[in-house]
């Protein structure tokens, strides 16, 4: 009854998927092993001679209690980041998604911090909020706020999470919207029939109908604020000040290219890419649950 | 492989036949970290030296921060397309002294290349720091500069400072008085955290930084600077820093602005942001030696050099290596080294150039350039004040510029910030004396 085609040549798929698997290993299997290896080296910064030292670059990495402390920014720098931005684009992808009359033109300004190069916008929030130079720190200072991201921990982590959410909200935004509009008006007009107000209807019609949306942008966001941020803190605070907004991508970053020692930051994207690797597994497993498709 | 390489030599040869259709110029490529007036300066040198001769094309490309292109430079030679010529700061020598074959030891080059070379010529003071300990001159000191006190002269005129601070006291008496009148937010601050407060202040002190003469005699030195007399002086920073009458502007020199926009009335910063303060500073300025305290026997002694120096990348065609040499002959003349000695307030490298500048008279009207020269030759240097050559040098200022932040921030007490700076940074030092066999 169910009409099928059925290929009988064995090899052809195997064929049509080579490509991609070509693609697969030379861009992501073949440096990832390749990290694996480096992190079991003891290499100088030239590359001149190398050792092999098995795990002791892990065992001076966990002996670190800089590392330990990294892995705490890391959790407060990404949650915080992860659930700004997300929160702040839904917002906003709600109120485009209403009749404006500006409708175009404000989608197309929200949509254009996408486009500006990570360390270009840590520039432009150091510019704004520097103690001294930035015009967002006087008015700061005028109200007696002792504003000063060089000194104070939690002023730096708030400015690099200020430039990092305000990067990324362009990309949710973009996403949210798309999704509002694939929600048909007519399952809303049903339940506004129903007398539902339209706070009702967001939170039992337009969110979980959204929530595809949603997790593919938690998995996103979480990766962005893992690896893709680093350009921001380097711009922007440079790890400092004592380590406060050193993340764990930063310090990679830090040891191996600063500090020459490419054995050791082997090793931290080693545990970086497993913890990855872990946290979206658990997105899949479990909060994809919650997902209604 | 074969054809990527066919594809690449037709590349450059069909390139090289329009750029240069009549004569073969050997472009020789150096990537440097200069910015603002000295930018300039390293432009017009190149150009100068491009004008003066036909064989080689001396390209200078700007890379970023000093860590960014001595990083830059790594990553190229292990791509296998170093340049001819890098900029390397300091703090560097030591990364790039160990890396034997990634080098081309400048006497060596010198020798090979017939070009006249005389090391006894250069300043003792300069080239010390970047020889063997046999003197033979690895890398060609380019900019070397030191620390001195910035300070702006209308602004203590009005806040009633009638002297120069000379002393460290002084100097906080001086900032209080800043202070009050009007400079609220920073009464002295500096650049460069930890040269400044740990590195130029042992030296000037006559107390060890590490052991092993500073690192120069050996890699297997262990890091002393948790001295009473080194956290004496952070405890004071810490105190100021409560009320802003020091107030701190970050690891590198970002901030140095902070003197020309007349907002730091003293800062402490490098000789050689002489060119720049020259053209940014709408104000009566003049530099002074590096504050002490009178309490501490024999101090101050000598100040050590910063800057930078250019090293020569191994694995290049004789010609280039050739090029090369004749650019540091070009460099080392004496009319030269004293025109940019006097511009752009770094140090003369050659002792000849010193003497001109010193005969002209310049210094008579132009006391700021003469100030790091003052530091460097003030006393005859001793085991602690010769230099210094730790591994990873570049980090071990993160780390340590960490810990002073912490402590500055009520973190921790002076004391145990820098007993976790010395504790943090001798572990940075073995793992490099291992690499570094």
């Amino acid at each position: 009854m169910e009409k099928s085609v059925v290929f009988n040549n064995r090899l052809l798929p195997y064929l049509l998927l080579v490509p991609q698997l070509i693609i697969t290993f030379v861009f992501f299997y073949w440096p990832a092993s390749q990290a694996v290896w480096q992190s079991f080296l003891r290499e100088d910064a030239f590359g001149l001679h190398s050792e092999f030292v098995a795990l002791e670059n892990y065992q001076s990495l966990f002996a670190d209690p800089s590392y330990y402390k990294a892995m705490l920014v890391t959790v407060v720098f990404s949650s915080l980041v992860a659930a700004l931005s997300l929160s702040i684009a839904l917002l906003f992808a709600t109120q485009a998604d209403k009749n404006l009359k500006a409708a175009g033109a404000y989608k197309t300004l929200m949509i254009w911090p996408y486009a500006v190069a990570p360390a270009v916008a840590g520039v432009l929030w150091i510019f704004m909020f520097h103690p001294t130079l930035g015009t967002l720190a006087r008015p700061l200072r005028w109200m007696n706020f002792d504003w000063n991201p060089l000194l104070n921990g939690n002023h730096a982590m708030a400015l690099v999470v200020m430039a990092a959410v305000w990067k990324q909200i362009s990309y949710n935004f973009l996403f949210f919207l798309a999704g509002l509009q694939s929600i048909p008006k007519s399952v809303l007009e049903a339940g506004a029939i129903d007398g539902a107000g339209p706070v009702r209807r967001f939170w039992t019609i337009t969110f979980p109908l959204l929530s595809p949306t949603t997790f593919f942008l938690l998995v996103v966001n979480v990766v962005y604020v893992f690896f893709d941020t680093f350009g921001i803190i380097d711009a922007v605070t440079g790890g400092g000040p004592a380590g406060a907004t050193t993340t764990m991508v930063y310090k990679v970053f830090a040891d191996g290219r600063l500090g020459g020692d490419l054995g050791g930051s082997a090793a931290q994207s080693v545990i970086l890419m497993i913890i990855v690797i872990a946290l979206t597994a658990v997105q899949f497993k479990y909060i994809e649950r919650k997902v209604q498709y | 492989m074969a054809l990527r390489q066919f594809g690449a030599a037709a590349a450059v040869t069909v390139a090289l036949a329009l750029a240069t259709p009549a004569h073969a110029v050997t472009e020789i490529q150096w990537w440097h970290a200069m910015t603002g007036g000295n930018n300039d300066i390293v432009n017009k040198l190149a150009e100068e030296f491009n004008a003066s001769q036909s064989d080689y094309k001396v390209v200078p490309t700007f890379k970023g921060s000093y860590a960014d292109t001595m990083n830059a430079g790594i990553a190229a030679f292990r791509a296998g397309s170093a340049p001819h010529i890098m900029q390397v700061f300091e703090v560097g020598t030591a990364t790039m002294m160990s890396a034997t074959g990634a080098i081309k030891p400048v006497y060596q080059l010198m020798k090979d290349a017939g070009e006249p070379f005389d090391p006894k010529a250069y300043l003792p003071t300069i080239t010390g720091y970047y020889s063997t300990s046999k003197g033979d001159m690895l890398s060609f000191p380019f900019n070397s500069s030191s620390m001195v006190m910035w300070i702006n002269k209308d602004e203590l005129k009005k806040a009633g400072v009638a002297e120069i601070p000379k002393t460290w006291p002084d100097v906080f008496a001086a900032a209080k008085k800043l202070k009050a009148a009007g400079h609220e937010t920073c009464g002295f601050s500096n650049a460069w955290a930890t040269w400044a407060h740990i590195e130029q202040f042992s030296a000037w002190h006559n107390v060890p930084i590490g052991t092993k003469a500073n690192g120069l005699d050996g890699f297997d030195t262990v890091l002393t600077f948790n001295s009473p007399l080194h956290v004496k002086h952070l405890q004071n920073l810490i105190d100021l820093q409560k009320d802003k009458t020091y107030d701190y502007s970050g690891r590198e020199n970002k901030s140095e602005a902070r003197f020309a926009s007349g907002e730091c009335a003293i800062f402490l910063t490098s000789s050689g942001y002489y060119a720049t303060a020259k053209s940014t500073a709408k104000f009566d300025f003049t530099s002074a030696p590096m504050p002490y305290y009178p309490d501490v026997a024999g101090a101050p002694q000598n100040s050590i050099i910063g800057g930078a120096s250019l090293w020569v990348m191994g694995g290049k065609k004789p010609d280039e290596y050739k090029g090369v040499a004749k650019f540091f002959t070009f460099l080392s003349d004496t009319n030269r080294q004293a025109k940019l000695h006097q511009e752009s307030g770094y140090l003369p490298i050659t002792k000849a150039a010193y003497e001109k500048t010193k005969a002209d008279g310049f210094y008579q009207k132009n006391p700021v350039p003469e100030t790091p020269l003052k530091e460097l030759t003030n006393k005859e240097p001793t085991e602690n004040s010769r230099g210094l050559r730790f591994g990873n040098m570049v980090q071990m200022r993160d780390i340590w510029a960490e810990q002073i932040e912490a402590a500055l921030a009520g973190q921790k007490t002076a004391q145990q910030a820098l007993d976790d700076a010395v504790a943090k940074g001798n572990a940075m030092l073995r793992t490099f004396e291992k690499t570094a066999k």
